[in-house]
């Protein structure tokens, strides 16, 4: 779970990175509402932004029966004071603006401090895996050859089933916003997705016309 | 206060983070293991458009990533001179791919190789390089170039030369009968381009006995060309694993359709199609219009690299849907260049066809060249000629003289005559290229004017 929403891009970038699927809250009510079957794995408060509703957030997740651990808090340097007497709120601070690998350094240590595992090793939805630990893909069994590309578009739209993305979008999420080329590059790399998945996967990757793209049915809704 | 705080900067000794660069690298070496892979191809392109390849094991992989691997470049054609023999080939990550058929020796993967000297700067006689060159040049003027082939090729029983190629059927374009023999390794052929990757637009069965098209569906230059080349091999060997020869001559039937290779060309500025303009009635821009004005300005040109075979001029004749005349049209399929019509509402598909080329091209130099007579159009601003709209084959040779339509060349002679001349040609493909190009080119002509052909024994035996 993160706070807010929309999550920080640099946040955003660097968990898709890392491999960590996520959804973003903007408040207690989403933070229920949008919980999945089995429940949120570990949550990131961003409360540089609006530090109240950031820590009303935290309150809310903390207070129930079962509290949501690991906590992250990201917070300025200005904040430090705020931390003060709020020590139930959070299992572990970083300051901002972060890096993305003490972020991923904390957020693997935390996983492994509340017992959760690292990290997701397998992405799956319906007959395809992503093994995110060998880079391997497969479908109904069968590997799937990708380009590291083609992975890691994949990667993306596998981790947030029934989310439409623009193009502009998955070119800075997914090919970094240093690359050169336009939104065509997403069109030519799903459409060779879609032929290596085969026709009878090929329309899990979904145009949504004059929009952009998703991949399969969201958890969260029905 | 802020100065108490680390800033972004000073994080970054903490550690480096890898590049994507690197991270493609990484993949590979990855997928190399976990699949088992055994073999490494590494691939490249000999200036006449041939494959070449050289294995290397896993174990050198990443030693090929970091430092290049050598090889003898003289030992290739056409790839260096002597005294600079030694080349680097350096693995492209982005292009790597499993290969779906069975090696020798188990799993085996492709990737294609960017050649550079020993002091790492490109080599000049790398088709590849070429290509990067020109689409770099014209991404400094803000396009991306974006090209569709259709691929068009002949099944043949085999490939013995001392005897007429055997088609393998006799179905005719657009046939579905059982006549369609050959449809099933097409078939084949295509669940291989579409499981490495290259996307399959259409396929179908041509006007001639056993001649087939596949068009695959655009991409970004530099792709295409690695994709056309993994679609010749991958033809041939699909034909080959069912005891059949696949051919991209030009024309292995006198009398029939010869194989072309259209190319539909389209230029982006970001996410918006340079060659669309909606008010005007070819929704063609002035862009496209001057793209297509150096196209025809240029033809003659750069013919001699997009029909590079003494055959290939045997296609480009009168009678059957190869360009001759140098004109441009939008529905008229013996022009040079068309516009294809487009769906309305569909900015993104306007486009030009270029119908010269042939599929015994090499398309890194094809594409460039393309690519580079068309930016003089834009960059010198010509103007686009009258569009043809009458069959130009039906005109008179006076009619077409007064509408200022030229032939393109005839022969592979004439060709090469009109490349020498040219400076836009010698730009694009760089001195070392060209000047290997024209040599190769005009010792295949003179061997061919030396050769007494059936044709003149049947004519002139019997009579003088």
């Amino acid at each position: 779970m993160l706070f807010p929403d929309p999550a920080p891009p640099e946040l955003a970038q660097a968990l898709d990175l890392g491999g960590y699927p996520w959804k973003s809250v903007g408040d207690e009510v989403a933070a229920d509402g949008d919980e999945p079957p089995d429940g949120w794995a570990g949550a990131i408060v961003c409360a540089d932004a609006n530090p109240e509703a950031a820590f009303a957030i935290c309150r809310a997740v903390r207070k129930r029966d079962l509290p949501l651990e690991p906590l992250l808090l990201l917070i300025s340097g200005a904040q430090l004071g705020d931390l003060e007497l709020r020590d139930d709120l959070f299992d572990d601070f970083m300051l901002t603006p972060f890096h993305p690998r003490e972020l991923e350094a904390r957020v693997k240590h935390l996983f492994w401090r509340t017992g959760r595992g690292t990290r997701p090793e397998l992405i799956e939805y319906g007959e395809l895996i992503l093994n995110l630990e060998t880079y391997q893909a497969a479908i109904s069994g069968h590997p799937i050859d990708l380009t590291y590309m083609e992975y890691e578009l994949l990667k993306f739209l596998a981790s947030h089933p029934g989310k439409v993305f623009t193009r502009e979008t998955l070119l800075s999420r997914v090919w970094g916003y240093e690359y050169y080329g336009g939104a065509r590059t997403v069109d030519v790399h799903v459409r060779r997705l879609r032929a290596k998945l085969g026709e009878e996967h090929a329309n899990l990757i979904q145009t949504v016309r004059s929009v952009g793209y998703s991949f399969g049915q969201s958890r969260w809704s029905i | 206060m802020g100065a108490r705080f680390p800033t972004l900067a000073a994080w970054h000794d903490v550690a480096m983070e890898p590049t994507p660069m690197e991270r493609q690298q990484d993949y590979v070496l990855r997928t190399v293991e976990e699949r088992g892979v055994r073999l490494v191809r590494l691939w490249f392109t000999d200036v006449l458009g041939q494959l070449k390849s050289f294995a290397i094991s896993p174990a050198e992989l990443e030693n090929a990533f970091q430092e290049g691997m050598h090889f003898d470049g003289s030992a290739i054609d056409g790839f260096s001179r002597v005294q600079e023999s030694d080349v680097l080939a350096r693995p492209d990550p982005n292009s790597f791919e499993i290969l779906p058929w069975a090696g020798e020796g188990g799993t085996s993967a492709r990737m294609f190789c960017d050649i550079e000297t020993l002091d790492g700067n490109p080599f000049e006689g790398d088709p590849r390089g070429v290509l990067r060159r020109g689409l770099d040049k014209a991404r400094a003027s803000g396009y991306s170039f974006f090209v569709a082939p259709e691929m068009e090729f002949f099944y043949f029983a085999d490939n013995d030369p001392s005897h007429a190629p055997v088609p393998l059927d006799t179905g005719s374009y657009f046939d579905l009968t059982t006549a369609d023999v050959a449809g099933d390794i097409r078939k084949r052929t295509i669940a291989m381009l579409e499981s490495m990757g290259i996307p399959v637009e259409y396929s179908f069965h041509e006007d001639s006995p056993s001649q087939h098209e596949i068009d695959l569906r655009y991409t970004d230059a530099l792709s295409m060309a690695d994709n056309v080349m993994t679609f010749r091999l991958v033809v041939r060997e699909i034909a080959m694993e069912q005891g059949a020869y696949a051919t991209f001559m030009p024309k292995p039937l006198s009398g029939m359709q010869g194989s072309g290779m259209h190319t539909h060309l389209s230029l982006f500025t970001d996410d918006t199609n340079a060659f669309h303009d909606l008010d005007d009635p070819y929704k063609l821009s002035a862009t496209g219009r001057a793209f297509i004005a150096g196209l025809l300005h240029h033809a003659h040109e750069i013919t001699a690299v997009t029909n590079q075979l003494v055959n290939s001029y045997k296609r480009l004749i009168a009678g059957y849907e190869a360009p001759v005349y140098v004109s441009w049209a939008r529905n008229n399929r013996s022009a040079l260049v068309r516009v294809p019509i487009t769906k309305a509402g569909k900015a993104s598909s306007t486009r030009i066809e270029y119908r010269a080329p042939d599929p015994a091209c090499n398309p890194y130099l094809s594409f460039a060249v393309m690519l580079a007579a068309g930016m003089a159009g834009i960059e010198r601003g010509y103007e686009l000629p009258a569009e043809s709209a009458a069959n130009v084959f039906e005109m008179t040779d006076q009619e077409r003289a007064a509408a200022g339509l030229h032939p393109l060349p005839q022969s592979l002679a004439e060709a090469l005559d009109a490349m020498e001349g040219s400076e836009l040609v010698a730009e694009a493909l760089g001195d070392h290229i060209f000047e290997w190009f024209l040599r190769n080119k005009r010792s295949e002509w003179n061997d061919y004017k030396a050769h007494v052909s059936q044709f003149e024994l049947d004519r002139y035996l019997p009579n003088w």
